[in-house]
């Protein structure tokens, strides 16, 4: 499943990254705003920042056992801070089609689109 | 943009006139560019046109790989995968500068397939199905976010890592005589539970004994045709019997190891002297700290997934002993479609000791195999290959020629027709799920989402795939299963 985020900064295209990578699971607007959580990590070159990005994102969703609808990134100089809000998966309601295993190096590519937008994108295993 | 997006290559058909037909099943690509080996596929010419063309470039990468041996290989059901095709299957010698990838095995260590013969039949499991589907599915875990009952402490974590479906029955998880019914007794030797990761760990703490999503499930079959009657009756396969199959993987500790060792890999490919055609063919040669690393932590996955198999197992015994009191449930097989195992295979007249990847591929011993037990040696190793929830699913059998194709490898399944977003444009998942009751399936999930990405129409057909096998002499057909209750994840 691809993923694929726009927007006019590097932070931005990473934030929309994110949000349709909750939306190859659940409908984004069953998602709450319940509960930020604060996530940091680092890549050697902007695409593995996305891969670290979307697999730190995968870990906390397993591990805490939630779902995410709102991210918020800054990044300067190869490392990203990100508020991420979200709630506890509720099965009935979310309906969860998938698992995100996680994120792979295929069509991985951020760059800059002939519109001068940012472009962050990459498949990702379910 | 000239980005092939996965949307589009669904689109994007082979052209077989870049492949050389051998014979009726066996299409071959003439080594260039820096393949090292040709590459091979096995299929009819309708599959064949039917593959993504994504499906060529990746098998001609994969020959590209340092110390492949023989060929790169593509099972009937191969499609578009990440580096290496799903069904795929690629051998390298550790002698000759020999890799093994992170990508070559997949995402989902080990997942694969176990078959549990019950001495049901239909007419038994018809009379109490919806019960027998509800008992189950209040039992098994299944689906985003579900957790086990079994949470593991640090010790058990590793004692689970080290000893597998073995390290399950000494837990009290099933039967000794379960683990000869599993490839390696059930352990994969060689596991190095130091090699995984705090995090790997964290993700399967309350994982255990659950199915996962996508694709897996624990399905309660009948037997609707047998295609070999000796053997089916040596394999226990009855008509009008039913059987149960289990198909899930090592769950999120599997996941968290593909994903370290991939990026792990790909960064590091210069420094071992390695040009990857492409990135995501990430590789470390097995002859290196990394790759040794992998290859540890890799088996340690294998455990868990065989754990995790074993321990549903346990789940459905006692959920068809609380409706079927005399209910016996006997593992015919478990098999594993994502690996890579150490193996010894002949190659120019010696037997050498090779790594065989298996993405999306099944092993498939043939009759009189050390490592089979009896009467499976007779028979030849069950390979199960799993449908679609609405349509059909498959047992064959390794044959005396897999050594010499593919080194003893057949196809895992039927592979996707058409991207899950397509699928849930196509069809909802109460309807189909209501469409499914009428012709007496019956799907339990926790995702009617989840039923529409799964929609058997999603899928190609498996009769096609088997018979490609099968004529190849890949593995040869014993029976044929329908779904009678599919506990979705």
């Amino acid at each position: 499943m691809g993923i694929r985020g726009w927007g006019p900064y590097l932070a931005s295209a990473f934030e929309q990254a994110a949000l349709a990578m909750t939306a190859v699971i659940c409908d984004l607007q069953d998602v709450r705003l319940a509960t930020t959580i604060r996530i940091e990590c680092d890549g050697q070159d902007d695409e593995f920042l996305l891969v670290n990005w979307i697999d730190a994102l995968v870990y906390e969703m397993a591990t805490r056992s939630m779902l995410f609808g709102r991210f918020r990134v800054s990044i300067s100089d190869g490392h990203l801070v990100a508020e991420v809000s979200g709630e506890p998966i509720d099965v009935a309601r979310h309906q969860p089609a998938v698992e995100i295993k996680g994120a792979t190096l295929t069509n991985l590519r951020v760059y800059q689109d002939a519109h001068g937008h940012q472009v962050a994108q990459c498949i990702v295993d379910v | 943009m000239d980005i092939r997006w996965p949307n589009a290559s669904w689109m994007s058909d082979m052209d077989a006139s870049r492949l050389v037909r051998k014979n009726e099943w066996e299409w071959h690509i003439a080594p260039e560019r820096g393949m090292h080996v040709p590459g091979v596929l096995y299929a009819d010419q309708a599959l064949v046109e039917a593959m993504d063309d994504k499906v060529f470039e990746q098998i001609t990468n994969v020959a590209r790989l340092p110390g492949i041996v023989k060929a790169s290989f593509a099972m009937p059901d191969a499609h578009w995968g990440y580096g290496f095709p799903i069904g795929g299957v690629a051998t390298f010698d550790p002698d000759a500068g020999g890799v093994v990838s992170a990508g070559g095995v997949g995402f989902d260590i080990s997942c694969g397939v176990r078959t549990l013969l019950t001495n049901l039949t239909v007419g038994d499991v018809e009379a109490y199905k919806t019960d027998l589907a509800d008992v189950l599915f209040a039992s098994i875990p299944a689906g985003l976010g579900s957790r086990g009952d079994i949470h593991l402490s640090d010790d058990q974590m590793n004692e689970m890592l080290a000893g597998g479906a073995d390290w399950a029955v000494r837990c009290g998880w099933g039967e000794k005589v379960d683990l000869e019914r599993i490839e390696e007794h059930g352990m994969s030797a060689g596991a190095v539970p130091g090699f995984i990761s705090e995090q790997a760990r964290k993700r399967q703490r309350s994982e255990m004994g659950t199915l996962g999503s996508g694709n897996h499930y624990l399905e309660v079959q009948k037997v609707v045709e047998i295609f070999d009657p000796t053997r089916a009756a040596a394999m226990g396969l009855k008509l009008d019997h039913v059987v149960v199959s289990i198909h899930c993987g090592s769950r999120g500790l599997g996941h968290q190891i593909g994903s370290e060792f991939l990026k792990r890999m790909a960064l590091a490919a210069a420094d071992h002297g390695i040009n990857l055609p492409d990135r995501e063919l990430a590789c470390a040669p097995l002859d290196s700290s990394l790759g040794r690393e992998y290859l540890g932590a890799m088996r340690a996955a294998i455990n868990c997934a065989l754990a995790n198999r074993q321990i549903i197992t346990h789940l459905a015994r006692e959920a068809f002993g609380r409706v079927f009191p005399n209910a016996s449930l006997n593992l015919l097989y478990d098999v594993s479609h994502n690996t890579c195992k150490e193996e010894f295979h002949e190659i120019g007249g010696l037997r050498k000791r090779l790594f065989v990847h298996r993405k999306g591929a099944t092993r498939a011993f043939g009759p009189g195999h050390p490592e089979l037990p009896d009467p499976l040696c007779q028979t030849g190793q069950p390979v199960l290959i799993g449908g679609s929830m609405g349509t059909e699913s498959h047992i064959l059998a390794g044959t005396e020629k897999s050594e010499s194709l593919a080194f003893s490898s057949a196809c895992h399944g039927a592979g996707r027709a058409m991207s899950r977003r397509q699928a849930t444009r196509r069809w909802k998942g109460r309807k189909l799920v209501d469409e499914l009751a009428e012709r007496g399936i019956i799907i339990r999930s926790p995702s009617l989402r989840g039923v529409a990405e799964e929609a058997p129409g999603a899928y190609k057909n498996v009769g096609a795939v088997v018979d490609a096998a099968h004529g190849a002499g890949l593995a040869r057909k014993i029976a044929r299963l329908e779904p009678m209750i599919c506990i979705k994840g």
